[in-house]
C-alpha cells in the first residue's frame, strides 16, 4: 500500500507531509501535526467531537481520510485564538459562562458556534441549538453553551 | 476504529474514474464525501484495497436546467442542495436537505453517494423514488440510465455493478398552480437514521380536485415504499380527512418494517401511518392556498 504525499494548510501553515491514504485526518492532525486539541470521540461522525473546519465549512475530520483534503485549508481549535496565550471571543465567551464541565466536546463546539458566527453573527438561540445538534456533551450541559454563544454575539458584547 | 489498508487514486476526471474502476475491478470502492463510507471502513465493515476519490470532478458537480427536469451531478453536496437556485424547481428535495445527518456531514456528503449507499432509512432516496427520479450510471463502455424505484433493490444494495459509476441523477420539474409538498421524519435525535419518514407532493385543480399525487415512506423496509399503484382511486376527487385516513392505513398495511431496539414493527407502522397522513394534509393545504394565493 502506497504512502501518499500531501499538502495543506492548517490554521494559516503550509504543512506537508508523506502518509498512509487509511490516516484519518483528525488522526493526522494529533499524531503528525501534534495538535491534539481536536479531540476523537466517536470515529464514525456521530459525536462532533472532532469538528474542524475546512476551506471554513465545519466537517467531521474523523469521516475524512487525510489524503482528501490535499490542497485545503483546515482551521481546529488551535486556531481559534488570534494570538498565542489569547482567547477567542467565542472561547472567553464559553469560560465566562461555564460551557464546559469535562471538556471533551469544547473543540467541536468552538469550531462549530465559530462556523455559525462566522455565517450569523447575531444568531437566535433556536439557531444556536440547531447548530450544535451535531455536537454530543455527555455531561449535557447544552444550556451554557447556548449561553455562552447569546453572551458572545450579543450586540454589546 | 481505524481503515483497513488501502491504496488511494484520484480521479481526474470521469473516464479516468471508468478506467480506474475496470483496472481495479470488484476490490474497489468509489468515495466522494465518504459520510457513510468512511465510518464503514473504521469499522471494517467495508475494506476495499483501492479507493478512488471522485470528489474533485467537475463534471460531477453540475447542476443544470433541462427541459422537463434539473439535472444534478452526483458529487454535489447536499448543503449545495439547500439553497441552490435551480434545486428551488425541485422544492421537495431542497426541503428535504435539513433532515440529512447534520450540518457537518451535509458539508462533505454528496447526492449521489446518498443514494448509492441506498440506506433504507435515508431521506435522498425515498425522495428519488416519489419524483421518479432517473439515475444515470456509467462504466466504460457503456451508460444506462435506471428509474429510482428500479435502482434500489434492498437495504445497501442498487442495480450499480462494481464498475460503474453513479454520475448524475435527474429530477422532474413539476409545472402549473395548485402544487404542495411535505416531508416529515422521526428519529431518535435530530440528524439520527430515521425511525419512519414519509413524503409527498400533489397537485390539485382550480376546484380542489386531485390531479396527481406522489408519495411513500422510508425505514418501513429494505427500500423506500412509494404507492404510486394504490393512488388511482383518489384521483378526480376531494381529498377528505376520511379518504386521506384511509388510504394511509391502507398503504402502511403494504409495508414490512423490521423490529429493532428503538421500535417495533407496529410501532413503525403505526408512526409511518400518522407521518404519511400528516404530509398529504400539509401538501393539501399548501396547494389549495397556493390556488388562492394565486387567483389574488
Amino acid at each position: 500500500m502506497k504512502n501518499i504525499s500531501i499538502n495543506l494548510q492548517v490554521n494559516g501553515k503550509q504543512v506537508s507531509s508523506n502518509i498512509e491514504p487509511r490516516t484519518s485526518l483528525v488522526d493526522f492532525l494529533r499524531d503528525e501535526l501534534r495538535l491534539t486539541g481536536t479531540h476523537v470521540g466517536c470515529e464514525h461522525g456521530i459525536c462532533g467531537a472532532c469538528t474542524v473546519l475546512l476551506n471554513g465549512d465545519p466537517v467531521r475530520s474523523c469521516c475524512m481520510f487525510a489524503v482528501q483534503a490535499n490542497g485545503l485549508e483546515v482551521t481546529t481549535v488551535e486556531g481559534l485564538a488570534p494570538e498565542r496565550g489569547q482567547l477567542s471571543k467565542i472561547q472567553d465567551a464559553f469560560c465566562e459562562k461555564h460551557g464546559l464541565q469535562c471538556g471533551f466536546c469544547t473543540p467541536g463546539m468552538l469550531i462549530t458556534c465559530q462556523a455559525l458566527i462566522n455565517k450569523n453573527p447575531h444568531p437566535s438561540e433556536a439557531e444556536i441549538r440547531d447548530a450544535i445538534s451535531g455536537n454530543l456533551c455527555r455531561c449535557t450541559g447544552y444550556q451554557q453553551i447556548v449561553d455562552a454563544v447569546v453572551f458572545a454575539t450579543k450586540e454589546t458584547s | 476504529m481505524k481503515a483497513a489498508p488501502f491504496d488511494y487514486h484520484l480521479a481526474e476526471n470521469l473516464s479516468h474514474t471508468k478506467n480506474l474502476l475496470k483496472e481495479y475491478g470488484d476490490d474497489v470502492k468509489l468515495i466522494a464525501g465518504g459520510q457513510s463510507l468512511v465510518p464503514m471502513m473504521a469499522m471494517r465493515l467495508a475494506k476495499p484495497s483501492h479507493l478512488i476519490d471522485i470528489a474533485r470532478i467537475d463534471e460531477l458537480q453540475l447542476i443544470s436546467s433541462l427541459e422537463e427536469s434539473i439535472r444534478i451531478g452526483a458529487g454535489v453536496k447536499q448543503c449545495v442542495l439547500e439553497n441552490h437556485p435551480l434545486t428551488s424547481q425541485i422544492p421537495l428535495l431542497s426541503a428535504v436537505v435539513p433532515w440529512i445527518g447534520h450540518h457537518q456531514t451535509r458539508n462533505r456528503g454528496t447526492i449521489g453517494g446518498s443514494l448509492a449507499h441506498a440506506d433504507p432509512s435515508a431521506e435522498l432516496p425515498l425522495i428519488a423514488v416519489i419524483l421518479q427520479a432517473k439515475i444515470h450510471c456509467e462504466n466504460i463502455d457503456t451508460q444506462r440510465i435506471n428509474s429510482a424505484k428500479d435502482f434500489f433493490l434492498g437495504p445497501m444494495w442498487t442495480t450499480l455493478e462494481a464498475q460503474e459509476c453513479l454520475t448524475h441523477i435527474d429530477w422532474p420539474i413539476w409545472h402549473g398552480t395548485g402544487i404542495g409538498y411535505a416531508f416529515e421524519e422521526t428519529s431518535i435525535r435530530q440528524g439520527d437514521f430515521a425511525m419512519a419518514s414519509a413524503a409527498t407532493q400533489l397537485q390539485v385543480d382550480a376546484s380542489g380536485k386531485l390531479m396527481r399525487i406522489h408519495c411513500g415512506v422510508g425505514g418501513m423496509g429494505g427500500t423506500p415504499y412509494s404507492f404510486e399503484d394504490m393512488t388511482s382511486p383518489l384521483i378526480g376527487q376531494t381529498l377528505s380527512k376520511e379518504l386521506i385516513h384511509g388510504f394511509s392505513e391502507q398503504a402502511i398495511q403494504q409495508t414490512e418494517p423490521a423490529t429493532d431496539l428503538h421500535a417495533n414493527a407496529a410501532y413503525r407502522r403505526n408512526l409511518a401511518k400518522t407521518l404519511l397522513r400528516r404530509t398529504i394534509e400539509q401538501s393539501l393545504a399548501m396547494a389549495t392556498s397556493s390556488f388562492q394565493h394565486h387567483l389574488r
